[in-house]
């Protein structure tokens, strides 16, 4: 007999070897946590920044207290899918509310935002259809387009003339044709040169789906996302996101202003086939997308944050993963057991971020990854800043190349 | 030298730079397994091939594509297609 989870035993090999050099860097445990930027690990209050929580959001008075009352009045869960059990008054209140924030016509929303790609495009693409997707695209993205059974064609990484030549090559192959890009990617933290895709499109002829994922809430006067700081809303023609980010709390949504756009009710099996979001869910996410909305003075302080984190670690010399400000700021190491020393110190000294090996990263990089809150003070920005080069001190990091 | 031999060829050039443990690379060499490079970096490796020969190769075939003959035989379906 081949016992199945022998493939697997590289993977066990490499844990143990991070594990043996030091804490567990890929499944670390907060005992407890205090505030949308402080957790308890190893009994040490320790600064999170690493943990996507760009609007600060997850202990919101506001927001907690509508979860409280909606567990109180809807119960624990919904125990179905919409299809089956039929939606509850407040996942169509959400539905239209988040789609009034994003100005689109249509909003449809998942049950987490992995979720959410995998419905959209499993749901507009189908076995005669081509989706062209960014080399650097989320694992959901990946996984969503293999649902979809299209054929799936890879361009360069925000490489636009690049995806011209490869919409060139199938000119007339016949099908629909969908290019996925998004907002800001989620390991580097670079947005995508829109107005150059959008060239593109105006050259070939494509439908545009943007996921809005790390930049929903972030970017734009409005906070919906590049395509809104791009000022090209009109040319994006479906918008994914996720409430696990800026909103927090966990589902996604898909949004857009076709005519037969909520026919994906009926075509996208990962919003069919699954149980439809809870309510205290639904509650806290209506909250969050509200205040949002109200409270424009969040993105102006994830901003601030996120230039700061930025122009020190600049300061320090260390290499980046991207040359503009972004709420994601990674920082580039030279080979993996450094990159575990670098996080272990860290987190010793008292600062959570994420990291991020091969093969999940571009390029093979090794990164030491944050993600700046709007909920983070300049004074805790700058113990991060300390930290990082307290580490580089050490000797732990030579700049990579 | 025959078409296939050519590309045979081509592909182990574009191959090198992946191939970090320099193993000798046969028709039959699995191109993730034996070589040990991981499915992002087959994907970039795919990439090159594409852009050598400008060809689309669709990530859908790669699932079946395992040896570099499988690979050679993908390109040149692609290049008779025209």
């Amino acid at each position: 007999m081949i016992d199945l989870l022998d493939k697997h035993r590289h993977t066990a090999e490499r844990h143990e070897r991070m594990l043996s050099l030091g804490a567990n860097a890929v499944g670390l445990t907060n005992d407890r946590i205090l505030s949308p930027t402080r957790a308890i690990i190893d009994g040490r209050e320790t600064v999170l920044a690493g943990t996507n929580n760009y609007m600060g959001i997850t202990f919101e008075a506001d927001c907690i207290a509508a979860g409280q009352e909606a567990l109180a009045l809807y119960g624990t869960g919904t125990t179905g899918s919409r299809i089956a059990n039929g939606s509850y008054a407040m996942h169509r209140q959400l539905e239209r509310e988040l789609a009034s924030f994003l100005n689109r016509k249509h909003c449809i929303m998942f049950t987490t935002g992995y979720q959410a790609n995998l419905g959209m495009l499993a749901g507009l693409a189908g076995p005669k259809d081509t989706i062209y997707l960014d080399a650097d695209s989320h694992s959901s993205i990946y996984d969503g387009c293999t649902l979809s059974g299209a054929k799936l064609v890879r361009f360069r990484h925000n490489d636009a003339s690049d995806l011209d030549k490869r919409l060139a090559r199938s000119e007339d192959e016949g099908g629909g044709r969908l290019v996925v890009l998004e907002g800001i990617y989620s390991m580097l933290g670079d947005r995508a040169p829109l107005a150059d895709f959008v060239e593109v499109k105006k050259k070939h002829g494509f439908q545009l789906l943007v996921d809005e994922a790390h930049s929903f809430g972030v970017l734009g006067q409005n906070g919906r996302g590049l395509a809104d700081e791009a000022g090209l809303e009109d040319d994006v023609d479906f918008v994914v996101g996720t409430f696990s980010k800026s909103i927090g709390a966990i589902g996604g949504f898909g949004a857009g202003n076709h005519p037969l756009f909520n026919m994906l009710r009926y075509a996208s099996r990962p919003y069919m086939f699954t149980a439809s979001p809870s309510p205290a869910t639904v509650a806290t996410s209506l909250a969050a997308v509200r205040k949002l909305e109200a409270e424009p003075e969040r993105r102006d302080r994830l901003r601030a944050n996120s230039a700061r984190l930025f122009n020190g670690f600049k300061s320090l010399g260390l290499a980046l993963g991207c040359d503009a400000v972004s709420p994601i700021v990674a920082v580039n190491c030279p080979d993996e057991v450094s990159t575990i020393a670098m996080w272990n110190a860290l987190l010793k000294a008292g600062v959570y971020v994420n990291i991020a090996l091969p093969p999940g990263t571009p390029g093979k990089q090794c990164l030491l990854r944050c993600s700046v809150s709007a909920a983070h003070s300049f004074e805790d920005i700058d113990r991060i800043i300390t930290l990082f080069g307290e580490v580089v001190a050490e000797g732990h990091y030579k700049k990579a190349v | 030298m025959s078409a296939s031999e050519d590309t045979f060829m081509v592909l182990c050039q574009l191959l090198e730079p992946f191939n970090t443990a320099k193993i000798a690379l046969k028709p039959e060499t699995d191109i993730s397994a034996d070589l040990n490079i991981d499915s992002v970096s087959v994907m970039d490796f795919v990439m090159e091939v594409e852009d050598h020969f400008n060809i689309d190769i669709p990530l859908n075939v790669l699932s079946e594509t395992r040896s570099i003959d499988d690979l050679v035989k993908v390109v040149d379906g692609r290049l008779a297609k025209g």
